[in-house]
């Protein structure tokens, strides 16, 4: 089975009024790719489930958005995500507010096809208030109320990882997979772009085939794009671009997103893209981050 | 330098050190929990605690990995040569939070007489905030999984403000909001740290409550700025000043003295 396929064609699997989920966190291992891609086509009314960076941010600046599904939206050095904010701001998107690991409970309880899974959190607080879609129940077992966080069933997730080969088999090499393999779980089609295309044999030597977090059964979608997740890092090949955020961040001052997208998405070229942030060499020597 | 030497009280020390100090205090009784801070004084303060008191308190690398000793906060170039004894990706944090082992300081935006927080938006309606900032984050499921205490490093009436948070993130004790078969002793909220003094919620029905003033701080200054009614009383003492020991543990895990740059113009820790 071969399910290579380009960009463009992966995102085409993408329609009006899906719900996706994006893996990385923040401002890491984000498909940053395909996130340009998608805001080169005419999807829109879009459900988005993500520990949100600039993809979020993007994809709400651009009108794609419908919803979003959140917990933060961070570019963690700076703070707040400007075009998040904006949106909310000026109430354009629709939101479900939750907690970071309601959001891994909804996405396991899509991927083990339960409608919800009984959880504390959220209990006393105002995600319960403001979401009508988090119902709170009794249990079976005790006398206690429980949140009933419910499945996030996903149409498509898109996720970047370091290695794939032509099957889906994908390996994360860097230090945390987040909860990548949890959106490729929940997803009906899971869209995987990597930096590396490799035969099916490189997983077979030592223990490389340790970090493969999920089976190619949940992988639809393969696509090669090295330095993929630019401006977001990739560990250990790359580190997230300090200044590409800044000016990011900048332009929701001065001159909108129109101002960064038509500087460096819109009807441009991945290539082009790497060619006006000092090319693929640039991008792989961005440092790593040190907390 | 002798150990008697090194227990003295410092004469000459930052408030951010004094809070340091004053947070460490927090982790001091958890025995073996994951001590998280959020931000640079708390992160140095569960640091501390662990370099000193509690050396049973596990903590991260921000990153990935459980330590076995605090990576210092400035001063390195990459993770090589970390005591790194686990893996700690962000599913597995979750394990740990549910599990209640663990402790985080973190620093809310809003805080309200009940000890619920906010860090999510400020003003307007929920659809049209006036204000987005972070969304709830982990808040709600660390808040009702373990303990949490606050640091605040402006104590002012909008952080401590009248009223309820705006987006209520954490469970507090807040009798109205009290999940069925709860009680407030399954609410763990500790100390709070802020830059005028140290307060816990064992006033009456869980109100906040005055631990110790900072040195040159009245109880006044401290009731003037915060925006409801806390317990207080009478002769309440200092915050101890940080020893000599404390000061060198936090050379040791600060080398490049970040510490300095948290608080505006870095004030001296005694104000009198």
């Amino acid at each position: 089975m071969n399910k290579v396929q380009t960009a463009q064609e992966a995102v085409a699997q993408i329609k009006d009024g899906m719900t996706i989920g994006i893996g990385g966190w923040g401002p890491r291992r984000k498909p940053m790719a395909l996130i340009r891609e998608l805001l080169r086509s005419d999807v829109k009314d879009l459900t988005v489930v993500a520990y949100g960076g600039a993809d979020v941010g993007m994809l709400c600046a651009a009108g794609k958005v419908k919803k979003v599904v959140f917990a933060f939206v961070s570019l963690d050095f700076i703070p707040l995500e400007p075009y998040f904010r904006q949106a909310r701001q000026t109430g354009s998107i629709e939101v479900m507010e939750i907690d970071e690991g309601m959001m891994l409970l909804g996405l396991r309880a899509a991927a083990w096809n339960i409608p919800y899974i009984p959880t504390a959190l959220g209990l006393g607080t105002d995600v319960i208030k403001h979401s009508p879609d988090l119902k709170v129940i009794d249990s079976p077992y005790d006398e206690k109320e429980w949140v009933a966080m419910p499945a996030l069933k996903l149409d498509v997730s898109l996720v970047h990882v370091n290695r794939a080969d032509s099957r889906g088999v994908c390996q994360i090499t860097g230090p945390d997979h987040y909860m990548d393999d949890w959106f490729a779980r929940a997803a009906d089609i899971s869209i995987v772009s990597c930096e590396e295309l490799v035969d099916s044999d490189f997983f077979a030597q030592g223990d490389e085939a340790r970090s493969v977090y999920w089976e190619r059964s949940q992988t639809s979608t393969v696509v090669e794009i090295a330095g993929g997740a630019y401006p977001s890092s990739c560990s250990p090949a790359y580190g997230f671009d300090v200044a590409h955020f800044k000016e990011y961040n900048a332009s929701a001052k001065a001159g909108g997103f129109a101002t960064y997208a038509d500087k460096y998405i819109t009807d441009k070229t991945e290539e082009d893209f790497q060619q006006s942030v000092g090319g693929l060499d640039a991008i792989q020597k961005t440092p790593l981050p040190v907390y | 330098m002798s150990v008697t030497q090194n227990t003295v009280s410092a004469k000459d020390y930052s408030l951010a050190e004094l809070m340091i100090v004053a947070g460490a205090e927090a982790f001091r009784n958890d025995g073996e929990v994951l001590a998280t801070g959020i931000g640079m004084i708390p992160r140095l303060a569960a640091s501390l605690a662990m370099k000193s008191f509690n050396p049973d308190l596990m903590m991260t690398d921000s990153e990935a990995f459980v330590l076995s000793e605090p990576n210092p906060v400035s001063g390195r170039s990459s993770h090589e040569g970390q005591k790194q004894e686990t893996w700690m990706g962000f599913s597995r944090i979750f394990d740990n939070v549910w599990s209640g082992k663990r402790h985080a300081m973190v620093g809310p935006t809003q805080i309200d007489k009940y000890g619920q927080t906010n860090i999510s938006a400020l003003g307007g309606s929920y659809d049209q905030p006036k204000v987005q900032m972070l969304g709830a984050r982990g808040f709600p499921g660390n808040s009702i999984c373990h303990a949490n205490s606050f640091f605040v490093p402006a104590h002012n009436t909008r952080v401590f403000m009248d009223g309820e948070c705006d987006m209520v993130c954490s469970i507090g004790y807040n009798p109205e909001r009290l999940p069925k078969g709860y009680t407030f002793d399954d609410v763990d909220i500790r100390l709070v740290i802020t830059d005028l003094c140290v307060m816990d919620w064992n006033g009456p029905q869980n109100m906040l409550r005055v631990v110790s003033l900072h040195p040159g701080i009245t109880l006044d200054q401290v009731l003037e700025n915060t925006g409801f009614e806390i317990h207080a009383e009478e002769d309440l003492p200092t915050t101890p000043a940080p020893t000599e020991e404390q000061l060198d543990i936090l050379r040791q895990l600060d080398p490049k003295d970040w510490r300095s740059k948290q608080l505006k113009d870095n004030p001296k820790g005694d104000r009198s």
